[in-house]
This record gives structure tokens, C-alpha cells and sequence, in this order.
């Protein structure tokens, strides 16, 4: 059954991302990557990533995509008629390296990152207090305390500076924008 | 087990959002194809924390969060872009091509 679920999320994914990027209007296309997005919120709960799954409608599909929407309406585009998708040899090479990227990063799905991790992180044990569980028991330790304390616990503890800094970036990112996007600087 | 299709379905969609900078020359579509890269590379992350624990989820929190600061200043910029040259288009863009 989940697996089912999972199918139609990906197959819709993949259409809406294919439509995404071969409409000529940026509102459509926009409209179809937030279809996108919402299919890759169903695929986080199938992953037991209730609490991203949530960020991503709200974040995602919510906040940025607007943001989007609006500067397409600001600039009143799409009305002109022309098509800016390029044609010919360019689309054709174009679809081929990406088929060839395809293949490579799934040949690399194959390669163990079990080791990776564990030279990544060797002092993490399993159950330790940070919130890092070993493989397979992500969907028992959520189930445990709940969605969101479990990906709270790392965010608060192991990664509370880094958590910090992105508050910085994000006064950063706001001020630039608004100086950038005034008339006089 | 979802761990190894969400991989493949990350990198169809990641070649996907590649395919759409190298074919739009719109500016604002080729924001939304590095989105749906981003997204892409969200999914493998949440995928590999089934596996390997909750840092996977943390690291989409924070992609988030950059995407997030990255579509406004990027957006502003292109704001400016079009206030100056009066389009969006990136032939119209080419100052630094010799």
C-alpha cells in the first residue's frame, strides 16, 4: 500500500517538475513546481518525515512560491507571447547530459555510505543523547517521543550553532533584499 | 523499504531542475529549476535519515532555510535586472560575454 502511494507521489512529481520546466508562462510553470512540491510532501510522511513534510507546504510551497508568484506579477510577465525555451541541438544536448546525470547518480546510489557515516561521525553511538539514532530505528524513535521532538533534539543539542548562524543569514538575506530592491540605493 | 527508489526519484528530479537551466533563458523559470534542484537533493537527505538517523532532517532544515534567503536576495536582484534593462530574458543579460 505505501508503496503504491509512493509510485503515484513520484510519477506525479516527475510530471509536474517535467511540465515545470517546458511551459512557456512562468505562472503555469510556477504552479506546477508547487504541484511538485506537494508530491514531495507526501513522499517525506511516507518517510516518516512528518515534521519536513509540513515545513516543505509551508515553507515551500507556501512562502517561497508566492514570493514567485509576486515578483512574476510585479514584472507583469508572460504577456509578450514569445517562448525564451531554447530549440534545437541546445534542448537535445541538453536532455542527453541530463540522462547521463541521471545514470551516474544512480550508479552512485549503489556505493555503501554505511562507512561514509561512521568515518563521518565516529563518536556517534546509537541512543546516544544527541538524538542520533542508528539505521532502521528512525520510525521507532519517532513513534517513541513524537515527529517533532525527535528532529528537535539533534537541531537543539548537536546543531544548535549552526541553527544559530542560519537566524543570521536569514537578517542578512532580508536587509540585502531590501536594499537591492529599492529604487535609490 | 522506500530508501532506494527516493534516491532514484531525487536524481530524476535533480537532472530535471539541470535540464531547465541549461534549455530556459527566462531568469525567474531558472530560479525555480535551481528550487527543484534544491528539493531534489532535500528528498535524497530525508531518504538517507531513514537509514542513519535524524541529522539528515536537521541538514533539510537548514537547505530551507538557505533556499529561503537565496530566493529573496535572488529575486531582488532580478527586480534590479529588469528595472535596468526592462526584461528577465538572459540574452538580454550579456555584459560579460567577450
Amino acid at each position: 500500500m505505501t508503496e503504491i502511494v509512493f509510485y503515484v507521489l513520484a510519477i506525479s512529481a516527475v510530471l509536474s517538475a517535467i511540465l515545470c520546466i517546458t511551459q512557456k508562462n512562468p505562472v503555469p510553470s510556477a504552479l506546477w513546481l508547487v504541484s511538485t512540491m506537494f508530491a514531495l510532501a507526501g513522499i517525506y510522511v511516507l518517510l516518516h518525515a512528518q515534521f519536513i513534510a509540513a515545513m516543505q507546504v509551508l515553507v515551500y510551497a507556501g512562502a517561497v512560491m508566492v514570493l514567485f508568484l509576486f515578483v512574476i506579477m510585479l514584472l507583469n510577465l508572460g504577456r509578450d507571447g514569445g517562448s525564451d525555451i531554447k530549440k534545437g541541438p541546445v534542448a537535445l544536448v541538453a536532455t542527453f547530459l541530463g540522462a547521463a546525470l541521471v545514470a551516474a547518480l544512480v550508479a552512485v546510489r549503489g556505493t555503501s555510505v554505511a562507512g561514509l557515516a561512521d568515518r563521518l561521525n565516529p563518536g556517534v553511538v546509537a541512543g546516544s543523547p544527541l538524538g542520533v539514532v542508528a539505521g532502521g530505528d528512525v520510525q521507532s524513535a519517532a513513534s517513541f517521543t513524537n515527529a517533532i521532538g525527535a528532529v528537535a533534539a539533534p537541531m537543539f543539542q548537536t546543531y544548535l550553532v549552526p541553527f544559530e548562524i542560519t537566524s543570521v543569514l536569514l537578517l542578512a538575506a532580508a536587509v540585502g533584499a531590501v536594499v537591492l530592491a529599492k529604487r535609490k540605493l | 523499504m522506500l530508501l532506494g527508489p527516493s534516491l532514484v526519484l531525487s536524481a530524476i528530479l535533480f537532472a530535471i531542475g539541470v535540464i531547465g537551466v541549461m534549455i530556459r533563458r527566462n531568469a525567474i523559470v531558472l530560479f525555480m529549476c535551481v528550487e527543484l534542484m534544491l528539493n531534489a537533493v532535500n528528498l535524497s537527505f530525508v531518504a538517507l535519515s531513514t537509514a542513519h538517523g535524524f541529522g539528515g532532517q536537521v541538514m533539510v532544515f537548514f537547505v530551507m532555510t538557505v533556499a529561503a534567503a537565496e530566493a529573496a536576495v535572488g529575486l531582488a536582484i532580478i527586480l534590479a535586472i529588469f528595472r535596468h534593462t526592462r526584461s528577465v530574458d538572459l540574452k538580454n543579460i550579456n555584459l560579460l560575454q567577450g
